[in-house]
């Protein structure tokens, strides 16, 4: 399996649909414990890069091959412009700082590992975050833990993001005892606890998504296929 | 307009920006301060896109009363932006990390909002550069602490400050007292001044502290300075409040 740019375009059309139908369970998650709006606003984010990768499908190709960089840049812009609540900032820039490391057509297992180290960067900078404190980071971080390991056993691509895309559910589901000490659930204090973090099921889903569209490969055109 | 440095203010809400930035520029007449707010559906949120084109206008705006062919405003000039809650915070970081020219010419205050903003209009309205109109916007924070210092009932024993070389007790004259419009008027009075003046024991440069005196008509405010020309501080803030800032 070749990571190429069609390969990340999949992954952002599936995340989109993963999104879609996770909407209500994420603005659920986030009633609990935030302002009730995280499935809504990644809803509407993913929508408008879907949006935009269409109307770019639609235009005639550049000189140069499209990088893995240029499709995660595009949905970085998307997000930051019309998600409105703080995962827009948050997932922005960690799609951002995983561009600047995929400036290429294709990316191997440890360029894998690098998108993900990034966009782990990306989301705890921007946050001011770090594990343990019932956010995103810490499915971000668990994905990059998985991910460095199964690159260094030498694990192909796929490895690497199944690797990725199951810790950061399995993580994800560890949010659930934690109290929040940032974001907008800190203001719960101990009530916070019981409740999994909206971030970091968002989190898994995306890295779900990645692996699903490594595993569909080019010929699979229905997004809801086989994950 | 005549200040180098504006203020771009940041809320999940429209109106709350767009009220901030009334209220900030009222009290700094000479500064150009924009609010922006709102998500991309129009409702409670933060727009990247919104955030962007405001800071661009408002630095294009300083770049063109500069004089500027290269689009950048005068030395030490630029932009301090403030932003309420987290995503506010966050969206400002993120256009600043997306665009060079916003990055090297626009600053993010870490500040309460609205004290922040005021703090920050008024010494941008003195002529401040960027650096200290971002200090000024930070500091704010501090001034809870600092008004509960000078109200407590030990305050007058603790003090540690050389004893002042002039004070003078005046009566507010003007029915609504140091509200906003007055405070600025005194603190940035007291800023072109050479001495440290303190009014019923708070810095009387801060027009926060001012503002948090309560100080109403009849009330008796006790001003007193020390440092260059303190007599001569003493007796033009203490005219300028009984003079009733021209509302009696």
């Amino acid at each position: 399996m070749t990571l190429d740019a069609d390969w990340a375009e999949r992954w952002v059309r599936r995340t989109a649909v993963a999104v879609a139908d996770a909407r209500d369970e994420l603005t659920e998650l986030d009633r609990q414990i935030g302002d009730g709006d995280h499935g809504e606003n990644m809803d509407r984010g993913f929508r408008a890069v879907v949006a935009r990768l269409d109307d770019a499908a639609a235009q005639p190709a550049g000189a140069d091959e499209r990088t893995v960089g240029d499709v995660l840049k595009l949905v970085a812009t998307t997000l930051m412009s019309t998600v409105g609540g703080a995962s827009g900032p948050l997932y922005g820039t960690a799609y951002l700082r995983a561009a600047k490391v995929s400036g290429r057509p294709q990316i191997d297992p440890p360029a894998v590992v690098a998108v993900l180290e990034a966009a782990l960067e990306g989301v705890s900078s921007r946050g001011k975050a770090t594990v343990g404190e019932k956010t995103m980071v810490d499915a971000w971080q668990a994905a990059v833990d998985a991910a460095e390991a199964a690159a260094a056993d030498a694990g192909s691509e796929v490895d690497v993001l199944r690797a990725a895309a199951e810790a950061a559910d399995k993580a994800a589901t560890a949010t659930i005892p934690m109290v929040a000490t940032k974001g907008r659930a800190s203001y719960l204090g101990e009530r916070s606890a019981g409740h999994e973090d909206p971030g970091a099921r968002s989190t898994a889903l995306v890295l779900g998504a990645a692996l699903a569209a490594a595993l569909s490969g080019p010929a699979s055109a229905d997004p809801r296929g086989a994950a | 307009m005549t200040a180098r440095v504006a203020l771009v203010l940041v809320s999940h809400s429209a109106e709350l920006a767009r009220g901030a930035a009334e209220l900030a520029g009222q009290m700094a007449p000479d500064v150009l301060v924009r609010g922006v707010g709102g998500g991309p559906d129009g409702g409670l949120g933060t727009s990247l896109d919104a955030i962007q084109e405001t800071l661009e206008e408002v630095l294009a705006t300083l770049a063109e009363a500069a004089g500027a062919a290269d689009g950048a405003p005068v030395a030490g000039g630029g932009v301090v932006v403030l932003g309420d809650l987290g995503s506010s915070v966050l969206t400002v970081e993120a256009a600043l990390e997306l665009d060079d020219t916003l990055a090297e010419h626009a600053v993010l205050a870490r500040a309460p909002f609205v004290e922040g903003a005021v703090a920050a209009a008024v010494t941008a309205h003195g002529g401040a550069d960027r650096d200290a109109v971002l200090a000024s916007a930070n500091a704010s924070v501090g001034m809870f602490a600092a008004i509960g210092a000078a109200q407590s009932p030990e305050a007058g024993e603790a003090t540690s400050a050389p004893p002042a070389e002039g004070s003078r007790t005046v009566t507010v004259r003007n029915p609504l007292g140091l509200h906003a419009r007055p405070a600025a008027l005194v603190s940035r009075k007291v800023a072109e001044l050479g001495a440290s003046v303190t009014i019923d024991g708070v810095d009387a440069s801060s027009v926060l502290q001012l503002m948090a005196l309560g100080a109403t008509k009849g009330r008796e405010l006790r001003v007193e300075a020390t440092g260059d020309g303190a007599a001569e501080a003493v007796r033009t803030v203490a005219e300028m409040i009984e003079a009733g800032f021209g509302e009696v």
